[in-house]
């Protein structure tokens, strides 16, 4: 259950941790978890406002260390696949949140044209091999990331990010397996959100100990609380360095998905208490407490920071606004090669069959 | 003998729940189909009134989702098993046509698999490349499985039912931009044949051969035909396998002149299908060539004008007659 699966830990701080202080990426880290956490939160002001392509808007907030922590490791031309919530995944690998926002909204300027939207967000420049609205989909394609990386010799690693619910897929098994099997640098990173829709995860495996399956494959695996990002990034940076020295890997991030499924989802089967106690286990205000206590940022410069990254997302959305849905023939365009002839359109094919004579 | 208003989605739902009254072997299994109530509401509340052994939750497990139901079909259950969306199918490909398609035949005619598989698909949500496709040419060209996609509430009602009671697995496809069409509907009345299209208009001029959400474009687009002189047949094939191609055969010997609309890519699709078979079978009764109007070779993007505009609506099928018999009626 969730109350078991994570410490306690509201409400505290990790003053006297070991290490506190020098070198200490938390700043950077809080500020990524910041951007995702507002950039989120204008999604859904995006879709209240009737500016997004459809509902099926998944939000990250309340797993903002499991992006942060996990590409806080990754370099320049490493590669990475992320489920149907991997907005923040994206941003913490540096996409520009406008282009997010406007393919979010399906207009021309999103990183997709308007093709993809929320769900298929992708962007090959920052090693984004794609978002995925098929549970598990993106899994595989991380092995062969790894054998091209090993092929040509990159030292890159790649890593797939899918939710709990992907641990039902039995690709993922095929794909672990294969990645020990052939050593790859692959890691599997399981954001363990303790939902996949109105599933808890009790009631979807019977071992939700995600880690020990990945550990029967032969992979180095872990579980982690995702309240703690220093603890997710210290994680990742073990099992990534691992995974490029040709141990593959698979962490668990645990953590509580605060809000519904998707933009319509009230959570009606969750229980309130419960739900109180999830939104308690705050990465970010977590980080935030954990800054100003250990004296690295004073609560005024977090304030600061804080309004800064909020009319950085603002202007995302009245980018959106202020941008044109895509032309209607560029739906013909990319479904093969540029150089290759695009379908030829039904009207046109009508147009031929009632020419003749 | 009552005319209540339902919704499709009430239809789906009470289909289900008369079958799980009647026979106490019918379970459903999928995700979210239980406390959840299921992605679109079909199994809304079912958990509460037939339990969790017979409102099953399962893991986000396609493939094994289906073959669960294969086996517990030949073993004296008789499953629904339910598919979020039919974009999933190829996911559950094996399952379906290697194993519930092929059990009967391989295995010389021992045992059948009384399933249902239901699902949805379609446009009209901007759910993106990926959740809303129009698969059902998969199901068509897979031998042994049979086919129904309702256009209707009634034949929501009434198609799911027969199915229930089918010999061999249906794959039962709904469409995601019908559930809250509502009708007013007398479900005592006797429904039409399991395999029997519905014509669900007649006119002189020419036959409209359709299904699913397209029967109301075209019904759609047979008015404004109307207005402008031209009678249009429209025909609901309700049950893509079995086919009632003789119900086709009649209005096309009569009219000679066809139309097939599809939500599906054009490309070896059911129109693509329909068309070769009225080619073929109703040759020296056509006045024109069968003319298709498809969904375009594409995928579905999230744009809400690029989605819309990959599919057939009212305009394109009116058009598209006025131009068949352009000459033939006063401009
Ligand atoms: C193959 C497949 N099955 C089902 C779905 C419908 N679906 C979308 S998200 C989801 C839950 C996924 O849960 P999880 O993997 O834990 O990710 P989370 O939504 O919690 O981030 C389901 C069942 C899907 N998109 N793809
Ligand atoms: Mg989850």
């Amino acid at each position: 259950m969730y109350e078991a699966d994570l410490r306690a830990t509201a409400g505290q701080t990790m003053a006297g941790r070991v290490g506190a202080g020098a070198n200490t990426r938390l700043p950077e880290l809080y500020r990524t978890m910041r951007r995702i956490r507002t950039f989120e939160e204008r999604v859904g002001e995006l879709f209240v406002r009737g500016q997004s392509a459809g509902s099926m808007l998944h939000l990250s907030i309340g797993e903002e260390s499991a992006a942060a922590g996990v590409c806080a490791h990754l370099r320049d031309g490493d590669s990475f696949t992320t489920h149907h919530r991997g907005h923040g995944i994206f941003l913490a690998r540096g996409a520009d949140p406008a282009r997010m926002m406007a393919e979010i909204g399906g207009k021309e300027a999103g990183y997709c044209h308007g093709k993809g939207g929320s769900m298929h967000i992708a962007d090959m420049g920052l090693g984004h091999l794609g978002a995925n609205a098929i549970v598990g989909g993106g899994i595989p394609a991380v092995v062969g990331a790894g054998l091209s990386a090993r092929h040509h010799k990159t030292g890159a690693v790649s890593v797939a990010f899918f939710g709990d619910g992907a641990t039902g897929q039995g690709i993922l098994y095929e794909s672990m397996n294969m990645a020990a099997l052939w050593g790859l640098p692959c890691v599997f990173v399981c954001i363990n959100n303790q939902y996949g829709m109105g599933t808890n995860i009790a009631q979807a495996t019977a071992n939700p100990n995600l880690h020990e399956r990945a550990a029967a494959f032969g992979l180095a695996a872990e579980t982690v609380d995702g309240l703690d990002v220093e603890a997710v990034a210290e994680a990742a940076e073990r099992l990534v360095e691992g995974a490029r020295a040709g141990k593959p890997a698979f962490l668990a991030v645990s953590c509580y998905r605060f809000y519904g499924h998707a933009r319509k989802d009230k959570s009606p089967y969750r229980d309130p208490v419960e739900e109180e106690a999830g939104r308690r286990q705050d990465p970010v205000a977590f980080a935030r407490a954990a800054l100003i206590d250990r004296g690295l940022e004073s609560e005024s410069e977090l304030d600061r920071l804080d309004t800064e990254i909020g009319s950085e997302m603002d202007a995302t959305i009245d980018f959106t606004v202020a941008q044109t849905e895509p032309p209607l023939a560029s739906m013909f365009r990319d479904v093969y090669a540029p150089e290759e002839p695009e379908p030829e359109p039904v009207r046109a094919r009508i147009d031929r069959v009632l020419a003749r004579d | 003998m009552a005319l209540q208003e339902l919704t499709y989605r009430d239809a789906l739902r009470k289909a289900l729940a008369d079958a799980m009254t009647e026979n106490p072997d019918v379970v459903i299994l999928g995700e979210e189909v239980g406390r959840y109530g299921g992605a679109y509401g079909v199994t809304k509340d079912l958990i509460k009134e037939f339990g969790a052994e017979r409102v099953i939750d399962t893991p986000i497990s396609e493939p094994a989702i289906v073959g669960a139901a294969v086996g517990a079909a030949m073993t004296g259950l008789r499953p629904v098993a339910e598919l979020m969306y039919v974009d999933f199918i190829g996911m559950t490909m094996d399952q379906l046509a290697n194993q519930a398609a092929k059990i009967r035949y391989m295995f010389g005619g021992q045992i059948g698999v009384p399933m249902v598989l239901r699902t949805q698909g379609g446009t009209g949500r901007s759910a993106g490349a990926q959740h809303s496709q129009s698969l059902e040419a998969y199901v068509m060209h897979t031998p042994g499985l049979r086919l129904a996609m309702p256009a209707t509430v009634a034949d929501a009602y009434h198609l799911l039912r027969m199915a229930l009671t089918k010999p061999d697995p249906v794959v039962f496809i709904e469409h995601k931009a019908l559930y809250t069409m509502k009708e007013s509907v007398d479900l005592d009345a006797e429904p039409l044949d399991w395999g029997k299209a519905a014509v669900r208009r007649e006119g002189r001029d020419l036959v409209i051969v359709t299904y699913s959400r397209q029967l109301h474009y075209c019904l759609e687009a047979a008015r404004t035909l109307s207005a402008r002189g031209i009678e249009a047949t429209v025909i609901d094939i309700r049950t893509l396998n079995p086919l009632d191609f003789d119900t086709i055969r009649a209005h096309v010997e009569r009219t000679g002149r066809a139309m097939v609309v599809s939500e599906g890519v054009m490309t070896a699709g059911v129109a693509a299908e329909l068309s070769a078979r009225i080619t073929e079978e109703c040759f020296d009764f056509l006045e024109d060539p069968v003319v298709r109007v498809a969904g375009e070779d594409i995928p579905i993007s999230v744009s809400t004008a690029l989605e819309a505009g990959s599919v057939p609506g009212p305009q394109l099928i009116a058009d598209t007659a006025l131009r068949m018999l352009a000459g033939r009626v006063p401009a």
